[in-house]
């Protein structure tokens, strides 16, 4: 105490040593008022992805139904399993099987955290689907936000890719032939070159495969491929995509909501004229800009009446879905065992060789015709699914459901629609037969253009193309179109998961399965 | 601060910028190219197609044997020995031979005995690969070159036959 008293100088510099160190670090104070927490919110890295002060509708559960936090947050929980897997997996052929057994078994909560791992991805994708939907029906790919919604698609794919690449890594049975079959289908055109007699000098097919597997078939080069796709290229490329796409949250003006203007905050410009309230179409950032923005007067934010302060409101809400997701995974991993068959056999396959549920709607096409099914309809969904916002260029409210009771109606209808036909495409074959068992001798190119996977697809079109006459609205027309391919894609899903059985016929239930 | 708004004067220095700009391009095309080729290895790391199947007289008439390995089965009859492929042409599943042809346990492909599509999504038939005889009398099929279906090597060398 003397000591301290007669050397008060150095003890102060010394006490003040943590506190400068923090400052130094974080450059506001105490997060206790709105203004304070609005500074951080602003001048911290990872927390200025969000405004400082939010909708209080964007707040609203049904408005977004969490759903792109939620798969944020699944993104988070793989990564941080997928590094601890890391630490004891082995990319090679001779030793990857047995690490996962070693994880399975040994390493002390090993088994759980793969659990988790498998599971989450599962999540992830579902959870990219139901964002999809949740974006689409409350039509928020609308002006301005229709580059957003292109990179949604690219992510939705590069999370199909991650899963994908994933799934080979156990080297078990159900790894190898998945992506046997996986890498058949990337060879696939080679089904229509064949056709048409000019593999011989454009093979399209052969060289994806060729390039994805590092070899003819599935073996170390296509392992050590695969791996370094899934933990460090695709992981790499979606998080960069997931930055763009935050970040085009924020600038095209936040969570599409009813009653505002279209406006590209950030080119400086009011758009003005065609919005129903002059003062909606404003930038909704205007700071730093003023030097550069050509309108004589700086507009702010329109309605702050409307808005709370994001923190707390919306990091309360932000952490909620973290933490319940982080649950959910939890409970599932300590649950659920992920499946491990037997080691990689490349001349016993699996019988049946089942992908992962999302790509059984795709399998189930796929039984038909595999470039058809397996590169023709789904590049045609996803290149039609990117194109939505550049077609349907309707002046549609934003942020409605189904844009009101006729969109419900549509979508009502197409449900119908889409279910039918889709239960048709495969209940006929099914009873029927197709094509080849009628006359074997038939040329492929027309089992190719006349299969009941083309059949669907075109079906589906013609009723778009219908509600498109009958409404002579775009909106309804995406509506019909994406509600359809929707119900297309559950009722295919759902047969491939539960009706297919060995040499993929048909079963009631799984226990009809024959005995072997 | 209205000197800022004015856009400046187009100068010499532009066309500097311009072709710096295209300079910098072009390297990072090149490169982007040079590692593009990366994943193709001019030969894949892969044994070779060839491989032996075993002296002639191991291969009597009414034989059938699977060489799991290289997923080709080889049938020997009165006409000779003949190698067919396994691999179903649909997405290479291993397909399993029964009294009446080939199944594919994936998507139900079938085959006849000769390997010909009978039903399923099959594109082609099952490819037959050539069997010759090495220099030290050894059987040998090839599976990276087809034949036609039904091409039998005829193997009968003196001695071989009971």
């Amino acid at each position: 105490m003397n000591e301290q008293q007669q050397q008060p100088g150095t003890w102060e510099h010394l006490r003040g040593t943590p506190k400068a160190f923090w400052d130094s670090m974080v450059r506001h104070g105490k997060p206790t008022t709105d203004r304070s927490r609005s500074q951080v919110v602003f001048t911290n890295l990872f927390l200025h992805l969000h405004p400082t002060r939010v909708h209080r509708r964007t707040l609203r559960f049904d408005a977004t139904m969490a759903l792109g936090l939620v798969t944020t947050a699944l993104f988070g929980v793989l990564t941080v399993t997928g590094v601890l897997l890391m630490v004891y997996y082995k990319p090679s052929v001779d030793l990857a099987y047995d690490s996962v057994k070693d994880l399975q078994f040994v390493v002390p909560s090993g088994n759980a955290i793969r659990n988790i791992h498998r599971w989450s991805a599962h999540l992830m994708v579902a959870a990219v689907i139901l964002h999809m939907c949740r974006v689409f029906y409350a039509g928020a790919y609308r002006k301005p936000r229709e580059f957003n919604w292109l990179l949604g698609m690219a992510l939705f794919v590069v999370t199909l890719g991650l899963s994908f690449t994933g799934y080979l890594l156990p080297w078990d049975q159900l790894a190898y032939w998945a992506i046997t079959v996986g890498a058949n289908i990337a060879a696939s055109p080679r089904e229509l070159t064949d056709a048409l007699g000019m593999t011989a000098w454009f093979d399209p097919g052969g060289f994806i495969k060729e390039v994805l597997l590092g070899a003819s078939t599935v073996g170390p080069e296509a392992l050590i491929r695969f791996y370094v796709l899934h933990v460090m290229v695709l992981p790499l490329a979606l998080t960069g995509i997931l930055g763009l796409h935050f970040w085009r949250i924020r600038k095209d003006g936040g969570l599409a909501r009813p009653g505002i203007a279209p406006t590209h905050a950030g080119k400086g410009a009011a758009v003005g004229g065609s919005a129903p309230t002059a003062a909606a179409a404003a930038p909704t950032k205007s700071y730093g800009l003023m030097a550069v923005v050509k309108d004589r007067k700086p507009a702010t934010n329109l309605d702050p009446a409307d808005t709370v302060p994001a923190w707390p409101y919306l990091f309360r809400v932000e952490l909620l879905f973290l933490v319940g997701t982080i649950l959910v995974c939890l409970l599932l991993g300590l649950a659920f065992d992920a499946p491990l068959k037997e080691l990689a056999n490349p001349s016993v396959p699996e019988n049946p060789a089942k992908a992962p549920w999302y790509f059984l709607g795709l399998q189930e096409l796929v039984s038909y015709s595999a470039f058809v099914g397996g590169v023709l309809i789904p590049g045609v969904v996803v290149v039609g699914l990117s194109l939505i916002p550049y077609i349907d260029r309707e002046q549609f409210e934003p942020g409605v459901y189904f844009s009101g009771p006729r969109g419900k109606r549509v979508a009502w209808h197409s449900l119908i629609f889409g279910g039918v036909v889709a239960t048709l495409s495969v209940a006929f074959p099914v009873t029927f037969g197709w094509l080849r068992n009628w006359w074997p001798g038939i040329p492929q190119l027309i089992i190719i253009a006349m299969n009941p996977g083309t059949l669907l697809t075109a079906a589906i079109m013609a009723w778009s193309i219908w509600v498109h006459r009958k409404t002579g609205s775009t909106r309804m027309a995406a509506i019909a179109l994406f509600t359809c391919f929707l119900v297309g894609f559950a009722i295919l899903t759902y047969v491939g998961t539960v009706h297919r059985g060995p040499n993929w016929d048909f079963y009631w239930t799984h226990s009809s399965w024959p005995v072997h | 601060m209205s000197e800022r708004l004015k856009p400046e004067e187009p100068t010499r220095r532009d066309l500097l910028g311009i072709a710096g700009t295209v300079a910098a391009g072009c390297v990072i095309l090149a490169s982007s190219g040079g590692m593009a080729l990366l994943p193709m290895p001019r030969l894949l790391p892969e044994p070779s197609k060839r491989f032996r199947l075993g002296r002639p007289d191991e291969f009597p008439p009414g034989t059938e044997r699977v060489f799991p390995e290289r997923n080709v089965l080889v049938v020997a009859t009165e006409a000779g020995v003949a190698a067919i492929s396994l691999e179903c042409t649909h997405l290479g599943c291993i397909v399993s031979k029964d009294d009446g042809g080939f199944t594919c346990p994936c998507h139900g492909s079938r085959f006849g005995l000769d390997g010909s599509v009978v039903r399923g999504p099959a594109p082609k038939a099952l490819p037959w690969f050539q069997v010759s005889r090495a220099a030290n009398g050894t059987l040998v099929a090839d599976a990276a070159a087809e034949v036609d279906a039904e091409t039998w090597f005829a193997a009968d060398s003196g001695g071989t036959k009971a």
